[in-house]
C-alpha cells in the first residue's frame, strides 16, 4: 500500500513551529505511537489542537511534558496539572474552547466553511473580542475555522486504500480533524484487504499516510 | 445527612424529573449517580459528549474496555440499541435541542438562571469542556449540587464567577430543597421537612420566592 509510512519517517512532516491536531478524547482516540515519534523529533513551538491536555504522561501531555507545546488549543485541561502549571508560569499559551465550539470549527475548516454562528459562550467570556451577530433576533459568536498543518489521527482498521474505521469511542475528533489538515497521518491497529463501503467512516481521499501498528 | 447522604439524597430527587424515552446527559460527579435511581421500568437513553447514546452500567474491572469510556474518561458498557459517533455529530445532537434533559453540578447558580461552574481565577481552570454547549442547547437543564459550600451559598442573587451561560436554569434540586427558575425569579416548589423554610432561604442568597411549597419525597 502506497501510503504506509515508516515511523520514522515522521520527522520528514515535522517542523518547529507547526500547529498539529491530536485525535483522542482524554487519550481514548489518541495516537500514543504517533505522539512519542513526535517527542523524539524534539520539533519546538508547537501549536496543538486536541480536545483536552491528556495526562501528564499519557496523550499530548506527553508533548507538554517534553517542553514542546507553546500554544495549547483544547476545551478542557482539569486532568493535567503540569499542563495549569505551565499555563500559570505563561511557558504555555492555553486557549480554553466550548467543546461544541472546537469540534465545529474544525469541522467548517474540513467543510470549506470560514466559520460557524454558535450561541454558545453568549454573555460569557468566550464572547470577548469575538463578532456577535443577531439572526432572527437571537444572538450568535462567530467562531472562525481551525486549521493544522498536521492531523494526527488513530484508526482501528484501515484498507488497503487508506479508508478507515474506529472502533467505540475512540472515533470522537478523529473524522472531523482528518479532514481539516494539510497532511493527516493515521496510525492503525489493523490492516485488512476491504472494508464494507457502506460503513467507511473517514474516506481514504483525507488520509495521507498509515502508519501500522506493531512496525 | 452526611455529604455522601446529601448526594444520594439528591440524585434520586433528579431522578423523578426524568421521563420515560427521554435523552439525558449527566454531568462527572453527583449528576452520574442519577443513572443508579432510574426505575427498571423506565427506558432513558443517556448521552455521552464523547460519542455515544446509550450509556450502560459501569463494567466489572475484569470485564473493561479502554476503548468505551464516558465524558469523565472512566469505562463504561453500551446498552443494546446504542451507538458511536463523532464529536460534531454528539454537540449537533447537544446544541441541536436533541439532548431532554441535562443534569450538571455547579458552583454558583444565581436568580436569573445563569450559573457559573468552570473556572475559579486564579485557583482552578480546568475549562469549559461540553459544559456551556451543554446548558445552552439541552431542553431542561438541572443544577444538582450541595446547597451551600460548607455553609457559604451558592444560590445568589448575582454569580460572581465567570458564567458558563446567562438564564439558562430550569431547575436546581439540593439537600434542602427544589427550586424552579423564571423571568420572575426563583421559586422554592418543594422542601425538605428536615429544614424549616426560614432555614433555607437564610443558606440562599437569592430571595426565594415562596408559595405553597410542597413537602420533598425521596424514597
Amino acid at each position: 500500500m502506497h501510503k504506509l509510512l515508516d515511523i520514522s519517517s515522521i520527522k520528514e512532516h515535522l517542523f518547529d513551529g507547526m500547529t498539529i491536531m491530536v485525535g483522542g478524547f482524554m487519550c481514548v482516540g489518541t495516537p500514543e505511537v504517533l505522539i512519542e515519534a513526535i517527542m523524539q523529533s524534539n520539533v519546538q513551538d508547537l501549536t496543538i489542537i486536541c480536545n483536552d491536555a491528556g495526562f501528564e504522561n499519557r496523550g499530548v501531555g506527553k508533548l507538554i511534558k517534553n517542553n514542546q507545546v507553546s500554544h495549547l488549543i483544547a476545551s478542557h485541561i482539569g486532568l493535567n496539572p503540569y499542563a495549569g502549571k505551565q499555563m500559570s508560569a505563561e511557558h504555555m499559551t492555553v486557549t480554553l474552547v466550548p467543546q461544541g465550539t472546537l469540534a465545529e470549527q474544525i469541522r467548517a475548516q474540513g467543510h470549506g466553511l470560514g466559520g460557524i454562528l454558535t450561541p454558545t459562550g453568549v454573555g460569557t467570556i468566550v464572547e470577548e473580542n469575538k463578532e456577535v451577530l443577531k439572526v432572527n433576533n437571537k444572538r450568535y459568536l462567530l467562531e472562525t475555522a481551525l486549521h493544522a498543518d498536521l492531523a494526527i489521527i488513530e484508526a482501528y482498521q484501515t484498507d488497503q486504500y487508506g479508508n478507515v474505521i474506529y472502533t467505540k469511542t475512540t472515533r470522537n475528533f478523529n473524522p472531523i480533524m482528518a479532514m481539516a489538515a494539510d497532511k493527516t497521518i493515521a496510525f492503525s491497529r489493523e490492516m485488512v484487504d476491504t472494508l464494507d463501503p457502506e460503513c467507511i467512516i473517514t474516506p481514504h481521499i483525507f488520509i495521507d499516510y498509515v502508519v501500522k501498528a506493531g512496525l | 445527612m452526611d455529604r455522601q447522604e446529601m448526594k444520594t439524597f439528591i440524585a434520586k430527587r433528579v431522578a423523578k424529573e426524568l421521563t420515560n424515552g427521554d435523552v439525558v446527559n449527566l454531568g462527572i460527579g453527583l449528576p452520574t449517580l442519577v443513572a443508579n435511581y432510574i426505575p427498571d421500568a423506565m427506558t432513558i437513553y443517556l448521552q455521552s459528549e464523547n460519542g455515544l447514546i446509550g450509556l450502560g452500567p459501569k463494567p466489572e474491572s475484569t470485564n473493561s474496555d479502554p476503548d468505551i469510556s464516558n465524558a469523565g474518561g472512566e469505562p463504561v458498557t453500551l446498552k443494546p440499541g446504542g451507538m458511536y459517533f463523532d464529536s460534531a455529530l454528539s454537540f449537533g445532537i447537544i446544541r441541536g435541542g436533541h439532548v431532554d434533559v441535562t443534569v450538571l453540578g455547579s458552583l454558583q447558580v444565581d436568580e436569573t438562571g445563569s450559573l457559573a461552574n468552570w473556572i475559579i481565577p486564579g485557583k482552578m481552570v480546568p475549562g469549559m469542556g461540553g459544559a456551556m454547549d451543554l446548558v445552552t442547547g439541552a431542553k431542561k437543564v438541572i443544577i444538582a449540587m450541595t446547597h451551600t459550600n460548607k455553609g457559604k451559598p451558592k444560590i445568589l442573587k448575582k454569580c460572581t464567577l465567570p458564567l458558563t451561560a446567562k438564564y439558562q436554569v430550569d431547575m436546581v434540586i439540593t439537600e434542602m430543597g427544589v427550586m424552579t427558575v423564571d423571568n420572575t425569579g426563583i421559586h422554592l416548589v418543594e422542601y425538605n421537612p428536615e429544614f424549616s423554610l426560614e432555614q433555607i432561604q437564610a443558606a440562599t442568597d437569592a430571595t426565594l420566592l415562596i408559595n405553597n411549597p410542597k413537602k420533598m419525597v425521596v424514597n
